[in-house]
């Protein structure tokens, strides 16, 4: 976050204050324009037909093995993806070696590959007609339109979350506190544990929270994988757009409006954990 | 692979091998997959299926509203970023927090919600329709839809920067007899430009890949509001997993190619 502080002269100097009211009010008007609408119809929506409507089509159960589903692929992902990020921001940040920066560019990867290629790509080698498909019949394993593919193309949307958050946060913070741990006696793990994680604690929660957020809303690469099989194959995302399509419009937003009120939590934590960071960042410096 | 950091610190082999067989298996392989499976097309054939008429066309809305959408998102998330750090008004600190929703709110929910809005019984596509204008189930609309979901981009690449610039730049510029317009031309854009670039090429990379938030505001009507990843879509339902495989192969290519480019522009810059 910014720590400039600006008086009024100084702002009268560079920008005459209409011109700065005219600036604020627009981003007010494009904050409700392009936040507050969407996220109030939501709302709007899913109360139209009373408040026990709205409950009654988030505890039917196909939204509950919907919900279910949606639980299990975030509580597979996450886990898996933190530990990937720890590692990959570990090597990339407290190391130097030849080829780093390739590897941090392909970290990313993922973020520049469309979901719906993340999803062609496990139907191309787990499909009927895919590399492995033949194998994985006649072995009677199902990947493909079954819950292992959701987990796989959750998996595949989600790796660069954590590692992204902690390569810069751990470059910034430098080698020094661990070589200080190392000299002292401590072991690999030791130092591991009892310097470099409450460093970056806070940065590991920023990740997660991000990496959750979109492991719980992901709905193209899913929407691949998933066969839409209502009851075994369905997140809660693809629950929505089922309900939807048919028509079924305060079902649909009663279902939408649990991820948004899960989506406020994700920011709500977000910010947190990012003032704690900024916090932890500004001690360290004094 | 020769390292230079100090031997005490531990684990380089281990996180740097568990890193590599991670991606590998997960990322690099099946992307590796694609390009093989794709490789069982001769050239001709190749080209056949991607010259489609209808795949042209979806390819033109995919990267024309992506491209939009980003340079909408550049003008708008300029000036978010530059209200957020340089003015403290009342609602500041909402605004700031909220910036990242469509990160973190589900695209589908974003694609309903927009739909419900910009339709033309919708609350906004109402009045739109009064006027005669078409929102929903046309390129608007999906453009729309994308800039929503890419908003925060570039609002947060710049932000950092600009907060770093030392406002006695501008204050230097002024005493000197810049104009305001002068101020920002001179001073604050060349500082910017690299910031904005990233912010606008990441918002491009995911406008073009974009799913979920597009197919319910777009109408998907094929050659006119049907864009590339549901025709990937469209093609996998159909079991034409050559066609969806072709898709996505020139998809990928066309993206890297152009986000290439844009690295290669920013580079330019930055040296000014």
């Amino acid at each position: 976050m910014s720590t400039t502080s600006t008086s009024p002269q100084q702002n009268s100097r560079n920008a005459p204050s209409w011109s700065r009211l005219a600036l604020i009010l627009s981003a007010w008007a494009m904050f409700i324009i392009f936040l507050v609408l969407p996220l109030a119809i939501v709302l709007i929506e899913a109360l139209k037909m009373g408040v026990a409507h709205f409950f009654e089509s988030m505890i039917e159960p196909d939204a509950i093995s919907a919900l279910k589903l949606t639980l299990l692929a975030v509580a597979i992902s996450v886990p898996l993806n933190l530990v990937f990020g720890v590692a990959a921001a570990w090597c990339v940040s407290k190391h130097d070696f030849y080829g780093k920066s390739v590897l941090i560019t392909l970290i990313d990867l993922p973020f520049s590959v469309s979901p719906i290629i993340a999803g062609l790509v496990y139907v191309l080698l787990f499909g009927a007609q895919g590399f492995f498909g033949e194998w994985l019949i006649e072995h009677d394993i199902q990947i493909i339109f079954a819950v292992p593919g959701i987990v796989l193309a959750t998996l595949f949307v989600t790796v660069p979350f954590v590692a992204r958050e902690l390569i810069p946060l751990m470059q910034q913070q430098g080698t020094q506190e661990e070589e200080a741990a190392r000299l002292l006696g401590a072991s690999g793990w030791q130092m591991f544990w009892h310097v470099t994680v409450p460093n970056i604690k806070w940065g590991l929660m920023y990740g997660v929270v991000l990496c959750t957020a979109r492991a719980m809303g992901e709905f193209g690469a899913v929407s691949v994988v998933s066969g839409h099989i209502r009851g075994f194959t369905n997140t809660l995302p693809l629950h929505v757009e089922i309900l939807y399509n048919e028509y079924n419009h305060v079902a649909a937003f009663s279902v939408a409006s649990l991820l948004l009120i899960l989506a406020l939590i994700m920011l709500l934590l977000k910010q947190w954990s990012e003032s704690r960071i900024n916090r932890q960042l500004n001690n360290g410096d004094e | 692979m020769s390292r230079r950091t100090s031997p005490v610190i531990p684990g380089f082999g281990l996180t740097l091998g568990y890193t590599l067989v991670y991606l590998s298996l997960l990322v690099f392989l099946p992307l590796a997959g694609m390009f093989i499976y794709a490789s069982q097309l001769s050239w001709s054939e190749f080209y056949t299926i991607i010259s489609a008429p209808r795949v042209l066309a979806a390819l033109k809305l995919s990267f024309g509203t992506a491209f939009i959408a980003a340079l909408l998102n550049g003008v708008i998330g300029t000036l978010f970023a530059w209200v957020l750090v340089r003015y403290r008004f009342p609602g500041r600190k909402v605004i700031d927090a909220m910036i990242d929703l469509p990160f973190a709110l589900p695209t589908a929910v974003a694609g309903i919600a927009l739909t419900a809005l910009y339709a033309p019984n919708g609350f906004v596509g109402r009045f739109a329709n009064d006027l005669g204008i078409a929102i929903a189930y046309t390129p608007f609309g999906i453009t729309l839809a994308l800039t929503f979901v890419t908003l925060p981009f570039v609002v947060r690449t710049i932000q950092p920067v600009l907060a770093d610039i030392p406002r006695e730049l501008e204050e230097a510029a002024t005493c000197l007899g810049a104009r305001p317009l002068q101020v920002f031309r001179y001073v604050l854009l060349p500082a910017l430009l690299p910031a904005w670039l990233t912010g606008f090429a990441l918002a491009f990379a995911r406008g073009v890949g974009e799913y979920g938030s597009v197919i319910f505001i777009a109408g998907n009507m094929p050659g006119k509001t049907e864009i590339l990843p549901l025709l990937i879509m469209v093609k996998l339902d159909q079991y034409d997993y050559v066609g969806a495989t072709a898709i996505g192969v020139m998809m990928l290519v066309v993206s890297f190619v152009l986000l290439l480019l844009i690295n290669i522009l920013q580079r330019y810059v930055a040296k000014g």
